[in-house]
């Protein structure tokens, strides 16, 4: 609960540090932020692709080695320095208050593409009862590419806006805007109380009637059954990796702030285990409830998954619109798969604002709406004069791919290395976190994050260079991946150190009279040494 | 569905279902403490006198 604090009188003075009410919402909300568009339309794939059934196996071994230790790692940096991503790491130290700027940076950029595809899912709730790709003669994806998103030829960024995208997308932004300025307590943790719920519901209806599709089993065959050859192979190994690593929101800066609004006293580990495994046990209804469409999608089609599983956009608004035609009671699988994408994308894009807003909340010591405000209201802008427009898909997919290597991968990699070997913060961060904690961390944590994150990070960083240096992305023009893909991230990381440049003024939270007394608490409470059981 | 897709299915459903369920049975078992301030803060900060 927020109250005024002692600079009351100035209209824009800062408020009292919110915390989530209970564990459950700070659970809820970092599981919503954790599932998104991702787990429904990436997983699915990613697992068939890379060993079926025997995918489990590099799966676990990544969540358990690299997804749960770095979320811990953010939990740890969050809740020990209690503030947004760069007041946090600068707490940290002085020197990576950068890393928290390059985070909020990164959260900008994917903040405005990602509400044009939760407003593109909202749009195909409504398609689906209307059956509107049907009138296309190429059907599900010429509706999507000429009728809907009226794709331009030329891969360029123009102000030609499409009204169909603009006016969903605006409504997104209406409702993400009204839920950020209600803040952590009666914005985040409400909203995630019901659209979570909702989207667990909706999503296993969805896999119940899928399940009972013709040719539903074909689908599940194939996304179980396991290839072990592919366990050779250290791409597949790689790929597991990289999923869990974006699945699970770490390095995003999103747990970091999620973090700092616990309370003192949490179970931070015992919280994380929740909040990883409940992620992976959406992903794997998503499998079934995917390849099972899909597999009714080959039966109808007379052909085999292989030649219909697909992924992103292609699963989405392509392979589904034609399950969605085909199937009895299509228009409830329609609105049941667009509305969990809807759900799954708010939760998300909820997270991913908040990292901005919490950053310049603390930056300019404002109160929640005024901060909000000044930070949503821009943000909204610029994702409604570059995205509802014939070119926005190109500028989408570019921005996706390269915000999302080049940006979190990037940045985590420093991350880990930075509090590993450069400033040996791990003991002291493992420390914090057992304070609590039901589950210790010992010595495998310290490595885990020290030598395996670094080394999975930079072996899948090298990779992404090469290939996106030996071919151009997506067959775009050199100078369109080049500005708004390699200049983009190049850009993230100078706005960042010029951003760790600007002065903290003193209504600023820097010096934070709350923060030094949750400081003085925490070093009164610490243990001499981890005790019980150990990661 | 094959003998051995249905193995992994089930093998895939225990573990990571599974890993839930026990996540949760370990958080149920610790329940939330009360954030009671350890130290007695001089000067108060006037956060609490509304």
């Amino acid at each position: 609960m927020s109250s005024p604090s002692s600079k009351q009188g100035a209209p824009l003075a800062s408020e009292k540090r919110e915390t989530f009410s209970s564990r459950k919402l700070f659970i809820l909300s970092a599981v919503g932020s954790a599932v998104g568009l991702g787990n429904i339309w990436r997983f699915p794939y990613v697992a068939y692709e890379n060993g079926g059934g025997a995918f489990l196996i590099p799966y676990l071994v990544a969540i358990l080695c690299a997804g749960i230790p770095l979320l811990f790692l953010d939990y740890s940096i969050g809740h020990r320095y209690r503030g947004s991503a760069p007041l946090a790491y600068r707490r940290a130290n002085r020197k990576t208050e950068m890393l928290g700027w390059w985070q909020v940076l990164i959260c900008f950029v994917i903040a405005i593409y990602y509400a044009a595809i939760v407003a593109w899912a909202a749009m195909y709730c409504w398609f689906s009862i209307t059956k509107a790709w049907e009138s296309n003669p190429e059907g599900a994806s010429g509706f999507f590419m000429q009728d809907f998103l009226k794709v331009s030829d030329d891969v360029n960024v123009s102000f030609d806006f499409v009204g169909r995208i603009f006016v969903p997308m605006l409504i997104v932004w209406l409702i993400t805007m009204i839920i950020m300025v209600a803040g952590v307590n009666k914005g985040i943790s409400r909203a995630n109380a019901v659209f979570m719920p909702l989207l667990i519901v909706m999503f296993m209806i969805l896999v119940v009637q899928s399940v009972f599709l013709p040719g539903a089993v074909d689908g599940l065959n194939a996304f179980f059954t396991p290839n072990f050859e592919a366990l050779q192979d250290p791409a597949v190994w790689a790929a597991a990796f990289g999923h869990i690593f974006f699945s699970l929101s770490v390095a995003f800066g999103i747990m970091v702030t999620y973090s700092s609004y616990m309370k003192r006293k949490s179970d931070l580990t015992g919280s994380g285990y929740v909040v990883a495994f409940a992620n992976s046990g959406f992903e794997l209804l998503a499998g079934i409830g995917v390849f099972a469409a899909l597999g009714f999608m080959a039966h109808n089609a007379g052909s085999s998954v292989d030649e219909v599983a697909t992924s992103g956009i292609g699963l989405a608004f392509i392979a589904f619109p034609t399950i969605v035609s085909q199937a009895p009671l299509g228009g409830l699988i329609g609105v049941l798969f667009f509305g969990s994408l809807v759900f799954a994308g708010l939760t998300s894009l909820i997270s991913i604002l908040e990292v901005i807003v919490a950053a310049f909340q603390d930056k300019l010591g404002w109160k929640r709406t005024p901060a909000t405000l000044v930070v949503v209201l821009p943000v909204a802008c610029i994702s409604l004069i570059l995205f509802p427009t014939t070119t926005g898909l190109y500028l989408l997919d570019t921005m996706d791919a390269f915000v999302n290597q080049f940006g979190i991968l990037a940045c985590a990699l420093v991350l880990v290395i930075v509090f590993g070997a450069g400033l040996g913060m791990l003991p002291k961060l493992a420390k914090h976190l057992n304070r609590h904690s039901s589950i210790k961390l010992g010595t495998g944590w310290k490595v885990l994050v020290g030598g395996i994150g670094p080394a999975a990070l930079g072996y899948m960083l090298i990779n992404e260079v090469q290939s996106k240096i030996n071919e151009s992305y997506s067959g775009y023009p050199l100078w369109f991946n080049g500005v708004f893909g390699w200049g983009m991230a190049g850009a993230l990381i100078v706005g960042a150190v010029i951003l760790s440049f600007v002065p903290w003024s003193k209504n600023s939270k820097i010096n934070d009279p709350e923060f030094e007394e949750h400081q003085q608490n925490v070093e009164a409470e610490e243990l001499p040494d981890p005790v019980g059981k150990e990661y | 569905m094959s003998g051995v897709a249905i193995v992994f299915m089930i093998i895939s459903m225990l573990t990571i279902w599974g890993g839930l369920v026990l996540a949760l049975i370990n958080l149920s078992r610790h329940p939330e403490k009360d954030d009671d301030d350890v130290i007695e803060t001089a000067g108060a900060t006037g956060n609490n006198s509304l």
